[in-house]
């Protein structure tokens, strides 16, 4: 029999408004295996703790109950303060009298009456208790992180700067990601090479980080502390240490239309290639899909030309195998695609475009040069229109676009229209919106210069439809503060496409067995207080794979998922969680109900030897559960039709002494 | 070598008021193409108009119970139900959406209707041109054209209530379709693509605002001809009576009648 104390606590008035307390500590006195029941102001506080710890020498205590507000809040604290006075912290159970009782409750009566119930199931469930010693694993101390967009770069710069050695996976052939296409970056208008490329080349000289470009990851075993990632590196035809990145063998490459994807296919480059000037590795990959000499072994120009000899057309992909303590998932973003929404005629006329185009237009490094040039006849273009929220917030309309907001279009948008009228004063300038949202630190003086001092024409409205005429755009819209139709003849249709998350990501959180939301946005492990980690221990989010993020927001998430992965590698030794499910081997029929529902992969089935009576050897197909792995949800110990999956700390026969007792 | 003959396929068939008056060249057409192409159209006995406009009014039955009982007949009968006319199988469809999935609505119609059995929107929908697509397949067509109308460029103009709602349509892409072009490029003649093809006529707006449906029917076809469109095909009676009235001095025909033309059913006249 269990000796138990219960301390009910008042949280000021917080439970105590509605909660007579003292007669909740009055009623549990009687309770099985209670020995001291009282109540204080605040438990939480130094004293209250001092009143549990000189209860349990006191009273010998072996159990205790707390009914205060969730464990979410407090269970740790409690647990602590058990185990300072020589209890097991796993002997501490939490009643939840505020969240799930005082707060919602009006009425003294009947918020004292749940409180007791909540009191005694509590107290049933402590009397079934049992010490529990958590285990412990080692961590890999390296880290691994998947894309090489600026979230990828500054997550791998901050955890090599803490001394750990950190691989960046890019599928594509160099790091950099979206921000390498972007021309000027919002609010304060700096060229995003010139302050992303810097960091590029850091991460290609820190001796730490290692860069696996044009490469992905294919599978992943393993737990926190000791995942085993298989990284499939793709043949890029040249050897990566050999090439100097000359470049001589894009000059003399004759297969020169392929549709450059760097600039969204505005303009070609060559079967071999090297994405922009500063791409890192700055090394040539050959795109099989052109290359005349692996398509039909005709050419072989390249080869010729290549001073170094890297060109290496047998080159085949490459698996390579890797431990690692931690995971950031960092996979980026993508506009969505415009196809659905032929009502803006981009399907129809070259000069609708996306605003990512409109990045690569106003480029130096771009197609035209940095001239904002119209891509059908190359023109400049004198009337604009942008569209804010296409796809966007798009609640009606759920099976062409998204329903959330992608938060990055009205910034860019009015970045796009303040440039352009400062570069070409005579372009007239419209921007039609649902809302403008500039929540971020000088983002609406921003919006508001493009608007004041710019002279750019912000309407509240949508458009409705884009017509391509002769060499014009007819635009038509509306003005919902003026209540009219517009009519416009545009040059240029800028569309501000909403951004999803890449393709990618979703194969990659099944490998990871990380959650997703239903826009495949990976799902941090609390939206407000564990924004940088996912619910599956040892993986961690950064940038806009969880969310729509613009960028310092995504430079602030990728150091703090960070300094999350230093956290975790500074550790030896991990301490699991003791709540884990185990299976009942006698029990168990091998029917892998279990393995199929446990969405973190925890459970393993293997065939064992078992010692009949009769001293015959029988094999069965058994459970396992590996403890470092398992988070406790127990999905299984449902599924589980023979009953042989149970969990630690909330073993079945708990909850139903739970469920007795507010049944009583 | 003995030719296997193809057994005729039989659906149900509502033509609609429009196509025993004003659109007789609609109706005519679509039967004459129908038995070419081996599908049989059994017109549903005893049919009414279908209320000509879907009201969006959820307690409004009275407009909708005639739809319900062709849609009834063509369950009886185990067939899918076809329709030509734009605005008939707008409202056919979308009534029979209501029915299978607006359990009030149909539990008021049909204890209204007392008849024997209920009616829960079992029965197929389908366009003339979905047909077309679906049932007869574009290559096939394309086999059967004897005078293909090759050089012709034609401008397929879709309105606004044959797609859409799209939710409920689900016939094409409404923003972006391309049914009628794919049948003109079976039937050997260019498609015309510009933007206001799926744009509204003005539709009954003509009756209150002469003026309205003028400037939205000569949007469509300058934007059509802009596009070097030489005729304009529709399914829609009113499309076509709107483009005409407000100075159209193109053909508009209906998409029956290409067919037939490309079938050597009509004679090529352009006649108006």
């Amino acid at each position: 029999m269990q000796r138990i104390g219960v301390f009910v606590c008042w949280c000021g008035t917080n439970i105590a408004g509605t909660v007579d307390v003292k007669a909740v500590a009055e009623a549990l006195k009687n309770e099985p295996g209670v020995i001291v029941s009282t109540d204080y102001q605040y438990m939480c506080s130094q004293s209250g703790q001092q009143m549990i710890k000189d209860a349990i020498a006191e009273h010998k205590l072996t159990g205790i109950v707390v009914c205060s507000c969730s464990p979410r809040m407090h269970e740790t604290t409690f647990r602590k303060t058990a185990a300072s006075a020589g209890i097991n912290p796993y002997m501490v159970e939490i009643a939840n009298i505020r969240e799930q009782c005082s707060w919602v409750h009006k009425d003294m009566p009947i918020g004292t009456e749940k409180a007791i119930i909540l009191g005694k199931a509590a107290v049933a469930k402590v009397n079934l208790n049992a010490p529990l010693t958590p285990g412990e694993s080692p961590v890999t101390k390296r880290a691994l992180v998947i894309g090489g967009g600026i979230a990828g770069i500054q997550t791998a710069l901050d955890i090599a700067d803490a001394g750990f050695p950190v691989d960046i996976v890019e599928k594509k052939p160099t790091i950099g990601g979206k921000m390498a296409q972007l021309d000027k970056t919002f609010p304060t208008l700096d060229c995003a090479a010139c302050i992303l490329t810097p960091k590029m080349v850091d991460v290609a000289q820190n001796d730490k980080i290692r860069i696996f470009s044009y490469s992905e990851v294919t599978d992943v075993k393993g737990f926190v502390g000791n995942f085993d990632v298989t990284i499939r590196k793709h043949a890029r035809y040249v050897k990566e240490d050999v090439c100097t990145g000359c470049g001589a063998c894009i000059e003399k490459c004759p297969m020169k239309k392929v549709p450059n994807e760097f600039n969204l296919g505005m303009d070609n480059r060559t079967a071999i290639y090297i994405p922009f000037a500063q791409a890192t590795p700055k090394v040539a990959t050959i795109d099989p899909n052109y290359c005349n000499m692996l398509k039909n072994g005709k050419c072989g120009l390249c080869a010729k030309v290549c001073a170094a000899g890297a060109i290496d057309y047998t080159q085949k992909d490459e698996f390579i195998e890797e431990k690692y303590g931690a995971i950031v998932v960092a996979t980026g973003f993508n506009p969505i695609s415009m196809e659905k929404f032929d009502e803006y005629a981009y399907s129809q006329s070259k000069d609708v475009i996306t605003s990512l185009e409109f990045e690569r237009l106003t480029n130096a490094a771009g197609p035209t040069a940095g001239k904002l040039l119209r891509p059908s006849d190359g023109k400049h273009p004198h009337t604009i229109v942008f569209v804010q929220c296409v796809g966007s917030r798009c609640e009606a309309c759920a099976e062409k676009g998204k329903e959330y907001c992608s938060k990055i279009c009205c910034m860019y948008t009015a970045k796009h229209a303040m440039l352009t009228r400062d570069k070409y004063p005579d372009t007239d300038v419209y921007v039609f919106y649902i809302d403008v949202r500039t929540p971020g630190k000088n983002f609406d003086e921003f919006y508001r210069r493009a608007v004041e001092e710019y002279g750019v024409h912000y309407i509240k409205g949508m458009v409705g439809k884009v017509t391509p005429e002769g060499d014009k755009l007819k635009v038509q819209a509306s003005d919902l503060l003026l209540n009219k139709q517009l009519h416009i003849d545009a040059d240029l249709v800028v569309l501000a496409a909403a951004i999803e998350p890449d393709k990618s990501a979703r194969p990659l959180a099944t490998l990871l067995t990380a959650s997703m939301d239903t826009n495949d946005f990976f799902t941090e492990a609390h939206p407000k207080l564990r924004p940088v980690e996912s619910p599956t221990a040892g993986v961690f989010l950064s940038g806009a794979c969880q969310g729509p993020k613009d960028i310092p927001e995504t430079v602030s998430q990728a150091g703090a998922a960070a300094s999350k992965v230093i956290g975790l590698l500074a550790k030896d030794k991990l301490t699991g969680n003791p709540c884990v499910a185990h299976s009942d081997e006698m029990m168990c029929n091998g029917c892998s109900s279990c393995e199929r529902v446990c969405p973190y992969g925890a459970i393993t089935y293997n065939d064992k030897e078992f010692r009949m009576p009769d001293r015959t050897t029988l094999i069965r197909r058994v459970a396992s559960v590996n403890p470092a792995v398992c988070q406790g949800c127990g999905a299984c110990t449902v599924a589980c039709p023979s009953g042989a999956m149970d969990l630690h700390g909330f073993a079945s026969s708990q909850i139903m002494a739970e469920v007795d007792a507010i049944c009583k | 070598m003995l030719r296997k003959r193809t057994k005729m396929m039989k659906v149900s068939y509502f033509p609609g008021c429009t196509l025993k008056n004003k659109a007789v060249q609609l109706d005519i057409y679509a039967r004459k193409c129908a038995e070419a192409l081996g599908v049989s159209l059994e017109e549903i006995e005893n049919w009414q108009c279908c209320g000509g406009v879907f009201s969006t009014a959820k307690d409004e039955i009275a407009t909708k119970l005639s739809s319900v009982r062709a849609l009834k007949e063509a369950k009886e009968k185990n067939r899918p139900l076809v329709t030509v006319c734009s605005a008939c199988h707008n409202v056919i469809k979308q009534t029979n959406h209501a029915m299978s999935t607006d359990a009030e609505f149909a539990g008021k119609v049909n204890r209204y209707m007392a008849e024997d059995t209920d009616y829960a929107g079992e029965t197929e929908v389908m366009h003339y041109l979905e047909m077309l697509r679906d049932l007869v397949g574009f290559d096939k067509i394309k086999e059967k054209v004897v005078k293909p109308l090759t050089g012709k460029k034609i401008a397929a103009y879709y309105g606004c209530l044959l797609l859409r709602p799209n939710s409920v349509m689900k016939m094409d892409n409404p923003e972006n379709p391309r049914i009628i072009e794919d049948l003109i490029r079976a039937l050997g003649a260019e498609p015309v693509m510009y933007a206001n093809r799926n744009e509204c006529c003005g539709g009954y707006v003509i009756m209150e605002s002469p003026s309205l449906a003028e400037k939205k029917s000569q949007a469509v076809v300058e934007n059509a001809k802009s596009a070097g469109a030489e005729i304009i095909t529709t399914a829609c009676p009113l499309c076509r009576y709107n483009l005409l009235k407000n100075g159209a001095d193109i053909p508009v025909i209906y998409f029956t009648e290409l067919l037939a033309q490309a079938l050597g059913l009509k004679e090529d006249t352009d006649e108006q």
